[in-house]
């Protein structure tokens, strides 16, 4: 039985791997691999969880955006300026932002691995669509982070493929060296292209503390930075298809939790994500194309 | 080819990053001094924070350090994300001269029997696991909870409370023990009413089942959603998701361990039935006692509803829901430790259990 009740659960599961998705194709589209990502995430849990508990959770999530924006500026220094290997930097950054937010956590809140509990935004009913049968799960009680997530795929859409920054971005993601002798400005492009990847992050980070458990605890991430990097791969480096994706995995996760089908045992269900990134980033689905210069760092030449 | 190199490289990436995470969090308590009584405590997975398990052992701590301000100094350690530290922390106290030591949690048996060996003249407890052979004289003090007895009481109260004739039971990390505070709480449930259904789910099979309230709230809210109006959590840390749910759903919830309405939210607390007590935080205090008073013994500790050790918790946030079912309640404890009810504390005992009460 797929009901509404199991789609919105799924939806739930969605939007954290959706959120990191986005930013994601925004870093990888400027040429720069953030396998931070998920320290992002990190840190973007704790420090929302913190200004939630201060300053409320608008707050909150303003607070985890930042502070994935920040570790991301770190990313796009180490990658942009200094030419660091961007795997390298990626797992460093995940280290530190595990230490970190324990160091922080200790500090703030007295406990290694547990915040406070933290207000909610409150829960949004759409109108009319909360009284339909079938969709009444789904629309009644949503996080306003849910549909924000949502708009923010067709706003990731259209600024990838009608505005100038989109197409700069693109640009440098494909050829620097053309894009450069364009007078487009490289670096100020991937700067943005990782910064902005980390904002992303940072807000699904956000989303999981704040509005989807009510504190930070750590280890919640549970790798779905990784997982958004794959749905990224899925969706061939585009909005709509990594939204595609992502519900999938979200899908598979929420399968898992709610055993549907009696003869097929939840363990199933709950490895479906992971065989399913395997076959996505084996490249079995599709041939993926990925930006032409992505992973490299870009050099004036003289 | 670089794209193959990418894959590569994220899946060493992974696993670095799981190697690489081995920081460990650590706090001090109160200054040194040369012949203060030393008392170090490690806590397990979830951590101080989880307003359950390990905050009550805290607690036991809190309140040994308080009364015995100047003869003891008190130490704990939070172990790394994975708890893959546990030993290390185990053995750093006992090289630092700790007199006794704590491991809070069944995860720390085998660690606990490693290094009592090696430091023979450290005193160490060991909260909810087993170790065998231990005698009196032992350097080592389990110390074990009926847990099923107060799941029982708690499964009586759901199923008196229930409207739906459904309740529901979140465990953390599937293994024995929490199993007996699901057998518990399934025949507690059917002593009062043999119609009852009883939703079942783990929440993994790892230590780190105790801290993911992401799943504890989507597993309940699976519960409410299959006609669940009550569902009892054995979950630690993860168990906030599971009031979480409540919430959202506007159902009720029964806590673990502590007496979890007093340290919930303003609006979690109404949704909260009652806790089932596990006085982990006595039995810590009690050690220390012990050990202050240089009586510490060896050999195993059990604590039962006959000596409080277990139970289901009344405050003042919900008396009114539990007052009815009170007299019912008290009647079941007094069998229970007059013997007349044996609980099962696992899933055969507990199908004998059924079988029994159906006959």
């Amino acid at each position: 039985m797929i009901g509404g009740e199991m789609l919105a659960s799924a939806i739930r599961m969605t939007i954290p791997i959706l959120l990191t998705a986005l930013g994601a194709i925004h870093a990888e589209r400027s040429g720069i691999v953030n396998i931070g990502l998920e320290g992002m995430m990190i840190v973007g849990s704790f420090w929302a969880a913190f200004g939630a508990y201060h300053y409320g959770p608008l707050a909150g999530l303003l607070f985890g955006i930042m502070a994935g924006g920040a570790l991301a500026l770190v990313h796009a220094a180490a990658t942009v300026t200094f030419r660091v290997d961007h795997i390298v930097s990626g797992v460093a950054l995940n280290i530190i932002a595990y230490g970190t937010t324990r160091f922080a956590s200790l500090s703030i809140f007295d406990r290694a691995t547990t915040s406070p509990h933290v207000q909610s935004l409150p829960a949004i009913d759409i109108p009319v669509l909360d009284r339909l049968p079938l969709i009444a799960p789904l629309a009644s009680n949503v996080s306003p982070v849910v549909i924000l997530t949502f708009a923010l795929v067709f706003l990731t859409r259209w600024v990838l493929s009608e505005t100038t920054f989109g197409l700069r971005l693109r640009a440098v993601g494909e050829n620097p060296q053309a894009a450069d002798t364009l007078g487009v400005n490289v670096f100020a492009m991937r700067y943005a292209g990782v910064i902005i990847s980390g904002l992303f992050a940072g807000l699904a980070g956000a989303y999981l503390a704040v509005e989807h458990t009510g504190m930070y605890v750590e280890g919640m991430t549970q790798g779905k930075g990784f997982i958004a990097l794959a749905a990224m791969i899925f969706g061939n480096w585009g909005p709509i298809g990594a939204m595609g994706a992502s519900l999938l995995f979200g899908l598979s996760e929420a399968l898992a939790l709610r055993q549907v089908v009696e003869f097929i045992p939840y363990e199933f269900f709950k490895m479906l994500p992971y065989v399913l990134t395997i076959i996505v980033v084996g490249g079995i689905v599709q041939r993926s194309r990925p930006p032409a210069a992505v992973g490299t760092s870009y050099e004036r030449g003289e | 080819m670089r794209k193959q190199r990418r894959i590569a490289l994220m899946v060493a990436v992974l696993f670095a990053v799981g190697v690489l995470l081995s920081a460990c969090g650590q706090a001090d308590q109160a200054g040194g001094g040369e012949d203060k009584l030393k008392v170090g405590l490690v806590f397990d997975v979830g951590g101080r924070g989880d307003l359950s398990f390990n905050d009550m052992a805290y607690e036991g701590l809190n309140r040994a350090a308080e009364e015995f301000g100047d003869r003891i100094e008190v130490k704990y350690l939070e172990p790394t994300g994975g708890g893959e530290n546990r030993e290390e922390l185990l053995r750093m106290l006992a090289e630092e001269g700790y007199d006794l030591i704590f491991g809070v949690g069944f995860l720390f048996t085998e660690h606990i029997q490693k290094v009592a060996a090696e430091f023979p003249d450290t005193h160490f407890a060991l909260i909810d696991g087993y170790i065998a052979d231990l005698t009196e004289d032992s350097n080592v003090v389990c110390l074990l909870f009926k847990e099923h007895e107060g799941s029982f009481l708690v499964g009586a109260a759901a199923a008196l409370a229930t409207e739906t004739n459904k309740i529901g039971f979140v465990g953390g990390m599937q293994i024995p023990l929490i199993e007996r505070f699901e057998a518990g709480y399934h025949a507690g449930a059917k002593y009062i009413n043999p119609d009852i259904e009883v939703l079942v789910d783990y929440i993994g099979t790892t230590s780190e089942a105790f801290k993911d309230p992401f799943k504890g709230k989507e597993l309940a809210m699976a519960q409410y959603d299959a006609g669940a109006d009550i569902v009892y959590h054995a979950s630690g840390a993860s168990g906030t998701g599971v009031f979480e749910a409540a919430v959202a759903k506007d159902k009720l919830a029964i806590g673990v361990d502590a007496d979890q309405s007093l340290t919930a939210s303003e609006e979690q607390r109404p949704h909260i039935l009652t806790s089932m007590l596990k006085r982990v935080d006595v039995a810590v205090y009690n050690i220390i006692a012990a050990e202050v008073k240089g009586e510490y013994k060896g050999g195993y500790h059990i604590f039962g509803l006959a000596d409080d050790g277990v139970g289901y918790a009344v405050n003042e946030y919900n008396e009114a829901m539990i007052e009815p079912y009170k007299a019912k309640l008290e009647e079941l404890k007094q069998k229970i430790i007059s013997g007349e009810i044996v609980v099962p504390v696992n899933n055969a005992e507990l199908e004998q259990f059924l079988q029994d009460l159906g006959s």
